[in-house]
């Protein structure tokens, strides 16, 4: 199995109708219409899914691990942005 | 009402799938790419599945599969091929799963026997004829290399075509319409990957077409071999 030229594509499932896509896993394709269908082969292949959606690589701009601090680190200690501060109605089931 | 199972055709129809099945299988770590492996894979299940329905319907799975000789095995010529390139593998998954989707719609809305694994199948076939139909545009339209092969391929394989439209005792189809349907959906994929349409024959003297009958082409006794030498030298194998 040797490499091949064809550019690498990312693929997103959603598993069913109502749910959001979901990042499965990556695969090689000459263009996008064979992507769909690797796509369908890979990672459908025992009922998983319902839509695909297949992205060049390329195409995705992701942050950078040195950026990790500036990013995600004054996140860490602002409790208050999490909705836990108040009392939750007797009798609500499902929040 | 009670309904016959037409043994024979069940048999025909089921030793194209199981031999189609095993011919693709053979591609397993040999594919071009890992992608396409588990695609061809993926048909050869789809196709194995189909055989097992079918044989059943015609007695024992197994011993149908594994026991017999070659001139007890009534598969069309053209599924026992053998894979070739990657081109020939796709010309002749082109021919036969366009002719396999004509046959299990026109079997799904019937009321044979066939009638309920031809619905279920019709959704596979139709799967597999359109893999065959983008890598035929793709090689064809592609390079100088590609459109070379597929060129010889589908012109290789094209005297193994007029077989399919013999009709079967037993399957209660328009063979006739079918034959048309086929050229046309076949043509038009060719002219769209910029190939010509193969001359020569189809039927008659100079054409295969004697599967149906028992009769089968020199490399098919090398892949029953294969096939079957597990099953035959420890039968009742599992694991």
């Amino acid at each position: 199995m040797t490499n091949t030229d064809w550019p690498l594509w990312e693929v997103f499932v959603r598993s069913r109708r109502g749910l959001s896509h979901t990042h499965a896993g990556s695969l090689h394709a000459p263009d996008a219409e064979l992507a769909l269908r690797n796509a369908r082969d890979l990672y459908t292949r025992r009922g998983e899914g319902v839509s695909i959606w297949v992205v060049p690589s390329a195409a995705i701009t992701a942050s950078s691990p040195d950026e990790k601090d500036p990013f995600f680190e004054p996140a860490a200690d602002k409790p208050y942005r999490h909705p836990t501060f108040y009392e939750i109605p007797e009798g609500v089931k499902h929040l | 009402m009670t309904l016959t199972v037409n043994t024979a055709a069940a048999l025909a129809l089921g030793d194209d799938a199981l031999v189609l099945s095993h011919r693709l299988g053979e591609w397993a770590g040999h594919a071009p790419v890992l992608e396409e492996e588990v695609a061809l894979a993926n048909i050869a299940l789809d196709l194995l599945g189909q055989a097992r329905v079918l044989l059943s319907m015609a007695g024992d799975e197994d011993e149908l599969a594994y026991l017999r000789e070659e001139r007890a095995f009534r598969n069309l010529q053209l599924v026992e091929q053998p894979n070739g390139d990657f081109a020939h593998t796709i010309a002749r998954q082109l021919y036969f799963s366009t002719y396999q989707r004509l046959l299990y719609a026109q079997l799904a809305s019937g009321d044979s026997e066939f009638a309920p694994l031809a619905a279920k199948a019709v959704k596979e076939v139709a799967y597999h004829q359109d893999h065959a139909e983008q890598w035929t545009l793709r090689l064809g339209d592609g390079t100088d290399e590609s459109r070379e092969r597929m060129s010889r391929a589908c012109q290789a394989l094209w005297r193994f075509t007029g077989e399919m439209f013999q009709p079967l005792d037993g399957v209660d189809v328009d063979w006739d319409g079918m034959r048309a349907a086929w050229l046309e959906s076949v043509e038009d994929t060719l002219r769209r990957a910029t190939l010509t349409v193969p001359e020569g024959p189809r039927t008659g003297a100079w054409t295969a077409g004697a599967g149906r009958q028992g009769l089968h082409t020199e490399s098919f006794g090398r892949m029953l071999a294969e096939m079957q030498h597990l099953h035959r030298s420890h039968p009742g194998a599992s694991w």
